[in-house]
């Protein structure tokens, strides 16, 4: 059939539970994003608290947010990510 | 002429210039020359990985048009520009160390190679060479018309002289230095992208009095502004979240992007750019658009929304640094311009012509054809910008959500989904630019979202349901299989 590389090589286990990290953490991002833009924002202006002179809701979603996700994106990098050869020592090779 | 802020301009352009001339040398020296013009020998580190993608992503709307907006919508459009900085770690890490290890297994050099390997047919690189070359064609033009403009107004030369200087200054660093000079000139651009961002975003705080004052004197204007909701209250919850799919995890499906996911040395590089990437692109972002809205008490009753980022950096910067600021936009413009120009000429020279007109070119010859195709897409690109047709603005509008649809699934799928097969492939990006066009013309913002949302999800469930269908046909009548 199609041209299948070889699937059962054991670096693909790791690209496969780094990519679902990945997924993972866009949906974290996104639920902080919106928890805090829409729970905090869907107020009346007149009410709104503020945080360094900006709206909270806008403080937590996107300054604290931004923040948030580079620490967390680093220590996943860190700790979750492994390293892993991308050459191949001769068994991928299906072709030429 | 403004000397004190061209001169900043003109410093810029003579390091691109000598970037693009030494990575030349690898152009002469290599014994790969595909491989080194259009990949830059898969010998990126982390920050050249980092910056490259940030400044393709980061384009003339990221400076120009979208603090345009966010001046008019308030803290509202900083909200949904936020969603972009998914892309800083998200492309990586999904596409990430699979897409790396395929790619070299593939020998791509290319998305389309890549593609072409994985679903062994003709009709998906045709396929995916006609959306690169179209859609890209004129993203360019239209990228390459803002920075003329940019010129223009800094300037005070005529369009016509800014958009020659402006094209000449990109086609010979790109056409002498292939990938690589793109990738490290994309680097200076990006430093560049992010001292401007935050150095305007300093003086315009302090030219508005503190962060306090601006947000009060926002909030007596119209209260609206420092809402989520933006200035109308137009921008719905649904609205600004389906931005995630256009801006955010879509980017996935972007060539110029993909192509970079496979340019890396090592793991190492990929990790770093993770944390890099993201760093600098939601700096970027949050910065540019929060300038955009904190402009607004600062430099009031400004009509059109483009000329606001060039205004107040004559405003509140003195000449000098208001040069370098300057020199942002121009950077996030050409590193755009760069890159497409390098992927069509790929997908003509390397996926069409090499593919199927003369597999048996030689080397000189395959050089020659790389150097002059480079040059002839600028010299045509430079002729559509001069006075451009309506079809390319019209194609130019959905380039970005039109690549996504296309490509996203065949390239997901194609790496995780060992079912998805051809048939899947061609239906998804058929379905996809079909959909995508159709929706844009009949029934933008379905459902009050993006339209980008529904093609996607259309050229989803299109490569599932082909691929899972071929799959049984093949194995029940073999001899059908033949297209």
């Amino acid at each position: 059939m199609k041209k299948p590389f070889n699937s059962k090589d054991k670096r693909f286990k790791v690209a496969h539970r780094e990519a679902l990290i990945g997924v993972v953490l866009v949906i974290i991002n996104f639920i902080w994003w919106y928890g805090f833009a829409y729970g905090l924002g869907s107020d009346k202006v007149e009410n709104y608290t503020y945080i360094w002179g900006l709206p909270a809701w806008f403080f937590y979603s996107c300054i604290a947010g931004f923040i948030v996700m580079i620490v967390i994106v680093s220590l996943t990098v860190k700790f979750l990510f492994t390293d892993v050869p991308f050459e191949d020592e001769e068994e991928g090779h299906e072709h030429k | 002429m403004n000397w004190p802020v061209i001169t900043p301009l003109v410093i810029f352009l003579l390091v691109i210039f000598a970037v693009g001339f030494w990575s030349h040398k690898f152009v002469f020296k290599t014994h790969s020359f595909l491989e080194e013009y259009f990949l830059g020998e898969r010998q990126m580190g982390g920050f050249i990985l980092a910056m490259t993608m940030v400044a393709t992503y980061g384009s003339a709307s990221s400076f120009i048009g979208g603090p345009g907006v966010a001046y008019t919508q308030g803290l509202g459009w900083v909200l949904l520009a936020m969603a972009q900085l998914a892309t800083g770690y998200f492309t990586l890490m999904v596409l990430g160390k699979k897409f790396a290890i395929v790619a070299r297994q593939y020998k791509a050099i290319t998305l389309i190679d890549f593609l072409k390997e994985r679903y062994q047919s003709k009709t998906v690189v045709l396929l995916s060479a006609a959306s690169i070359v179209i859609f890209l064609f004129s993203s360019m033009t239209a990228q390459w018309i803002g920075g003329a403009r940019l010129v223009e107004s800094l300037t005070g030369l005529p369009y016509t002289t800014a958009l020659l200087i402006f094209a000449f200054s990109v086609l010979i660093f790109v056409i002498v230095g292939g990938f690589r000079a793109v990738a490290l000139t994309d680097a200076v651009q990006g430093v560049v992208m992010f001292m401007g961002t935050l150095i305007l975003l300093v003086a315009t705080i302090k030219a508005g009095g503190g962060i306090p004052k601006i947000i009060h004197d926002l909030a007596a204007e119209n209260p609206n502004l420092i809402s989520p909701f933006g200035a109308e209250r137009t921008l719905t919850p649904a609205y600004v979240s389906s931005y995630w799919i256009l801006v955010g995890i879509g980017v996935v499906g972007l060539p110029q992007i993909t192509v970079r996911a496979m340019s890396y040395k090592n793991s190492k590089a990929m990790h770093s750019a993770i944390i890099i990437g993201t760093i600098v692109v939601g700096f970027i972002m949050l910065g540019m658009h929060l300038i955009g809205v904190f402009a607004r008490p600062v430099l009031p009753g400004v009509k059109i929304g483009d000329t606001v980022m060039p205004l107040l950096s004559m405003k509140v910067l003195p000449p000098f640094a208001a040069g370098i600021v300057l020199a942002a936009p121009m950077a996030a413009i050409m590193s755009t311009v760069d890159a497409l120009l390098i992927l069509v000429s790929s997908a003509l020279v390397k996926d069409v012509y090499l593919n199927y007109i003369k597999p048996t070119a030689g080397d000189s010859h395959v050089k020659k054809i790389s150097f002059s195709v480079t040059a002839i897409i600028g010299l045509i690109v430079i002729i559509l910008a001069l006075s451009p047709p309506n079809l390319i603005i019209w194609l130019n509008l959905f380039s970005f959500g039109g690549l996504e649809s296309v490509f996203i699934w065949p390239v997901i799928f194609g790496l995780y989904w060992m079912k998805g097969n051809k048939y899947g492939a061609i239906a998804s990006m058929v379905l996809g630019m079909s959909s995508y066009i159709l929706f844009d013309r009949f029934y933008p913002n379905a459902l009050g979202v993006h339209t980008v949302v529904l093609p996607i999800l259309i050229s989803m469930l299109g490569f599932v349901v082909v691929s899972l269908l071929t799959q049984q046909r093949n194995g029940l009548e073999k001899t059908y299989q033949r297209i």
